[in-house]
């Protein structure tokens, strides 16, 4: 029924048909169309420019690195400070029980941080070959050597407390004890926090960017870990753990506002997007809500006391393990702005970056951007 | 033997992509696939893991009067990119096993047989050269045909290049090359040619220069590409201040509440 070039009544659009006449029009007119059709998606595509880059592509490759890195930030972080709470708690005559937990984590840290750091690799199998030489001027290689170092520390302490709880003290068990935990103090303090020397001397602009914060945070995410597990061991009285808890929970609130408060564009993928959202929950873990629990339990008493931090030990390691992926997360996603490495960021608060010339549009060209406008507010009204 | 260099002109690049498939072909380089950026006739996007030389397709508004364009076509540029061989290489100083080293020739070359794949300078390249080979684990670079410059040959990419828009040679004689051609450039009227080599900036200049037109930019070229040892100085002072601060405050809490106790 009905005639069979009427148009259907659901989705005609008038203004489509008149872009149909317009290119008819235009056809019969010129012999040549400069009209567009339907934008495609995407539309209009970049160019190649001084204010594009290479079409918008990428300049950085993204870091390699999968789960295993940032997991073996956390687990080095804490397994690096507890050795270092170990080790002082020992020396001034703390509690015994504190002692040997701390020493635990470590040895556990001291076993799984090269694991993780093995299996990362894209030849495991030649994991040796990062021991043929030591650079100082590489992090990586300054890293694992001080791995290496730390990893025999610690777990040759933990050694020692077996033997000593197996045979009895003697001197050979008592140094070897004492030279461990000294090996695991001496490189627990550079473990705990070179890995932010690790990531802040690369190319990665969000990485590179916070060079000089980095270390103090991840040093400060390491500490706030390892004083959680050791709550969670059962030392929920311990006031020393409590004063270096807050201290980690301050420096990680500073920290987090210092990010916060920072204009600059590279800062982006910790404020912005899901790598923002990890970093801001890891952020706000491990510094302000772990710093309020505390502080609230020692106002308290008692069992609310106690609950409160236990909460807070949780709250300080998962933003810890947060913290550390955000760190990855971010520097993934900021290896993806191609604006940054070609300067070009400045133009977001509407300075213009490039003191290049711009090449003059040609006579009769008309930039694709400009027209597909001009199509969408054509007026129908003939 | 003598230091050598790469001169890349891309005003004399037509686009062939010779010595993308010479350099696949010497060096047995597995190819990338055909997918499309999109933007142009590039299909490979970037330098990476299987692509050592890489030409751009520099698609822009049209300038008449030049190269032959009509008023309405796009300009077109080329131009062959290549791992940049800096003085002050950043994978080189980040590499934990030694495996890159500087040769002989003044290029950058991964050694593949002590290569772990730790993928510290795929993070480390401000001109996002290097890449990690998914198949086979190792990084993977440009090697500036390190086999054939030891045998006194040319590289492989230069070798096929039908327009000697890569030059091979000694770094000098290439750096008076440049400025020639770029000053003949700009009396035959193309004003905006340019040398793109970064020497003043903390990579101290490459072992691959370009000649371009206008903004490097739009050849992703970077204006300040920075080698990352410049930040382990603020980075080793902070992690020696978190590391005072960690045994200084562990003691003090320690003390104190021995104290109290």
């Amino acid at each position: 029924m009905g005639n069979p070039l009427a148009a259907p009544n659901m989705d005609f659009d008038p203004r489509r048909e008149h872009q149909l006449e317009d290119i008819r029009r235009q056809a019969e007119q010129r012999g040549r169309l400069h009209v567009m059709g339907e934008r495609p998606s995407g539309a209009p595509f970049p160019q190649a420019s001084p204010e594009n880059g290479y079409y918008q592509m990428p300049l950085l490759k993204e870091p390699p690195w999968t789960w295993e890195i940032p997991l073996y930030f956390f687990v080095g972080g804490a397994a690096g400070a507890a050795a270092v709470i170990g080790a002082i708690a020992d020396y001034t005559g703390g509690d015994r029980e504190l002692v040997r937990h701390a020493r635990w984590i470590a040895a556990a840290g001291s076993v799984i941080s090269p694991a993780l750091l093995v299996s990362d690799l894209g030849r495991p199998e030649r994991l040796l070959a990062m021991l043929r030489v030591f650079k100082i001027q590489s992090p990586m290689s300054v890293g694992v050597w001080t791995l290496v170092g730390f990893s025999t520390g610690a777990a040759a302490a933990a050694f020692a407390e077996i033997l000593r709880g197996r045979y009895g003290s003697s001197l050979p068990i008592r140094v070897l004890e004492s030279a461990g935990q000294a090996a695991s103090l001496a490189f627990g303090l550079p473990f705990s926090n070179y890995t932010g020397v690790l990531i802040g001397a690369t190319a990665v602009p969000v990485w590179n960017r916070n060079a000089s914060t980095l270390p103090l945070h991840f040093g400060a995410s390491g500490l706030g870990a390892a004083v959680g597990l050791l709550e969670l061991l059962g030392h929920r009285k311990n006031r020393a753990l409590q004063a270096l808890g807050l201290g980690a929970a301050f420096i990680e609130t500073l920290e987090g506002a210092s990010i916060e408060l920072q204009p600059d564009a590279a800062f982006d993928p910790l404020k912005h997007g899901p790598s923002g959202f990890v970093t801001r929950a890891g952020g706000a873990l491990a510094g302000p809500v772990s710093l309020a629990l505390r502080t609230a339990s020692l106002l308290t008493t008692g069992k609310r006391s106690a609950s409160l931090r236990r909460w807070a030990s949780w709250s300080s390691i998962a933003g810890s393990l947060f913290t550390r992926i955000a760190w990855m997360y971010a520097g993934r996603v900021s290896a993806r702005d191609w604006k940054l490495p070609l300067a070009l960021e400045e133009q977001r608060s509407g300075k213009s970056a490039s003191p290049a010339r711009k090449r003059e549009p040609v006579e009769g060209y008309e930039d694709q951007s400009k027209q597909s406008r001009n199509l969408n507010t054509q007026k129908t009204g003939d | 033997m003598s230091v050598t260099a790469f001169l890349t002109d891309s005003t004399l690049c037509i686009g062939c992509k010779a010595c993308e498939v010479a350099c696949k072909e010497w060096n047995g380089v597995e190819e990338d696939g055909l997918e499309w950026s999109g933007f142009s006739y590039d299909n490979t996007g970037s330098v990476g893991a299987s692509t050592w030389r890489h030409v751009k397709f520099v698609e822009q508004a049209p300038v008449p009067g030049l190269g032959g364009n009509a008023g309405e076509h796009a300009s077109w540029t080329f131009s062959s990119d290549v791992c940049k061989h800096c003085e002050q290489a950043g994978c080189l100083e980040a590499c934990p096993t030694g495996s890159i080293v500087r040769t002989e020739f003044g290029g950058v070359y991964i050694q593949p047989d002590v290569c772990n794949g730790c993928g510290y300078c795929v993070t480390s390249c401000p001109f996002g050269v290097v890449e990690r080979n998914p198949k086979d684990g190792r990084a993977f670079k440009c090697t500036f045909c390190y086999d054939r410059q030891k045998a006194g040959l040319i590289p492989a990419c230069a070798k096929a290049c039908p327009t000697e828009s890569i030059k091979f040679g000694e770094i000098g004689e290439l750096r008076e090359k440049a400025q020639t051609r770029v000053e003949e450039l700009r009396q035959r009227g193309i004003s905006d040619a340019a040398i793109y080599d970064p020497a003043d900036t903390s990579v101290e200049g490459t072992h691959a220069m370009f000649i371009v037109r206008g903004d490097p930019r739009s050849y992703n070229l970077p204006p300040s590409p920075e080698v990352p040892t410049a930040y382990l100085k603020k980075a080793w002072t902070s992690s020696a201040v978190a590391a005072g601060v960690l045994l200084g405050g562990t003691l003090l809490a320690f003390l104190f509440d021995g104290r109290r106790r």
